[in-house]
């Protein structure tokens, strides 16, 4: 595999790979002196166009652990100021000699135009609101964690789902590994198509609480919405919110999850952001292992 | 690491097939026992002993050596399992996968450890052991234990114990499970009548 541009890239099988490989780079984090040598001498670039804190941090990461030299690109101090073109951008660092770029960009299927024009190798940390595939793997990883199988398990996705690449990714995950997904947000926050979705979709969360396995919270991503979709974020707590009242409803063994990051006493309560049943910090702890894998994947294991 | 298996899994492909058997279920017994006085021998008993196998084929040797050392001095050895994908030398030259996970739940300062493989080739898995045994503590002393020497050492790299020294042709494919140790080569799936 060259890029890893979506999940539907990997397929069940190659998710299933992603997982075995991360039960190895989850021991390397472990160690007292958490570094193996095994990319010495390759180059990864971060090419960001959005801000983020814990793709970034966590690729980075994830990249040094594996001796691979990082270098990173912020648009405010590049030449993108001066008005160069993201072709151009893309083709200067590609003369480089790198090995990898990770992109994120606010427009849906730059990652796939950028693939096709260098030669390194392409992961897609977020294009739009399309996709953000190395999330849904840590989010698989995360919740084999804790319960051996996706297959059957039942997730409800709660929120901002029309704006969420996270959403996207994960119901193409989740759904190859067998889970059962459902959708929770009001109309105006749901797609406008989701034909072809192999997804229920339901409007009222004290419905589908009580029986899910898994709750995951997308966040309100109010730096994409660009009309009024909603009376107030206070109703949107009020009806969709996991209040601390609403966490009561789910099962003992139920697990909540959220990609970050999280506003607090909107989608989430802040108590129940740090309740044990919250998988939230081990989503971050298992991003760094899941990009080594995928890291690895890329660049080290050879082509097949 | 098991050489059947880094041919026979995923990115290599083909099927083993034997051609003759070298050692059987009783042969190999029979060699355990015999490193593992050699093992107290040369070390003057047990202490700081620890022996780590190497993802996959190195395991059963270590698990089955810890057996036969507790046998012979009525101590319990730590055994730990090592995988070396990620310390090879030849990443991103050919296929290379972590065969398993890594678990060394202690500290190797100070041991001495005894590094158990089913098959010594080349040298260098046991390169990028060594390589990656210093993540995990400053060893007194490492030592080399192997059922089977089939020669062709691309490093200076010996082993301390061997089971049996097999002279083999470099393609030929050696196969080491617990009923005994099998020769024969790898054939490309399909081209088997």
């Amino acid at each position: 595999m060259k890029h890893l541009l979506s999940v539907e890239d990997l397929g069940a099988d190659g998710i299933e790979e992603v997982m075995r490989l991360t039960d190895s780079f989850v021991e390397v984090s472990g160690r007292a002196i958490p570094k193996v040598p095994t990319l010495r001498g390759r180059t990864v670039v971060s090419l960001f166009y959005e801000e983020s804190t814990r793709t970034r941090l966590s690729f980075e990461t994830a990249a040094k652990r594996l001796s691979a030299d990082t270098m990173n690109f912020s648009i405010a101090t590049s030449s993108v100021k001066k008005g160069e073109s993201l072709r151009d951008t893309v083709q200067t660092i590609d003369a480089m000699g790198v090995d990898a770029i990770i992109v994120r960009h606010a427009s849906a299927g730059v990652p796939w135009q950028v693939a096709s024009w260098v030669d390194a190798s392409v992961i897609n940390a977020g294009d739009g609101w399309h996709e953000h595939p190395t999330q849904a793997l840590l989010d698989c990883y995360t919740i084999r964690e804790r319960v051996s199988s996706l297959a059957g398990l039942r997730i409800a996705i709660v929120g901002d789902v029309k704006h969420s690449r996270v959403a996207r990714s994960d119901v193409l995950a989740f759904t190859a590994l067998g889970a059962d997904v459902t959708l929770v947000a009001p109309p105006t926050l749901l797609p406008p198509s989701l034909a072809g979705w192999p997804v229920e979709v339901s409007h009222d969360v004290d419905d589908v609480l009580p029986k899910a396995d898994v709750v995951y919270l997308l966040r309100m991503q109010r730096e994409r919405q660009t009309e009024a979709l909603l009376p107030s974020l206070r109703e949107y707590t009020a009806r969709f919110g996991l209040t601390r009242e609403r966490a009561r409803l789910l099962a003992d063994d139920a697990l909540v999850m959220h990609p970050g990051p999280m506003n607090r006493g909107v989608e989430i309560a802040a108590e129940v952001a740090d309740l044990p049943r919250s998988v939230i910090t081990r989503q971050v702890a298992n991003g760094v292992a899941v990009r080594m894998a995928v890291l690895f994947l890329l660049l080290g294991a050879g082509r097949r | 690491m098991a050489e059947r298996e880094r041919s026979a899994t995923p990115p290599y492909g083909g099927v083993f097939v034997a051609r003759s058997q070298v050692m059987d279920a009783d042969d190999l017994r029979r060699a355990v026992t015999r490193i593992a006085h050699e093992i107290v021998e040369r070390n003057h008993g047990l202490d700081h002993v620890v022996l780590v196998g190497l993802q996959t084929g190195g395991g059963p040797l270590a698990r089955r050596l810890g057996e036969a050392l507790h046998r012979v001095e009525g101590t319990e050895v730590p055994v730990a399992l090592l995988d070396v994908a990620l310390y090879r030398d030849d990443i991103g030259l050919r296929p290379v996968m972590p065969e398993a996970v890594t678990n060394i739940p202690f500290d190797l300062t100070a041991k001495v450890v005894v590094l158990c493989d089913d098959v010594l080739f080349t040298g260098r898995t046991i390169r990028a052991a060594m390589d990656a045994l210093n993540a995990y503590g400053r060893p007194r002393a490492v030592q080399l234990a192997v059922m089977v020497d089939r020669g062709h050492r691309e490093l200076p790299i010996r082993p301390d114990y061997v089971g049996k020294n097999l002279p083999t042709r470099r393609d030929e494919t050696v196969n080491v499970t617990d009923d005994g140790v099998e020769l024969g080569e790898m054939v490309k799936k399909g081209t088997l009548r």
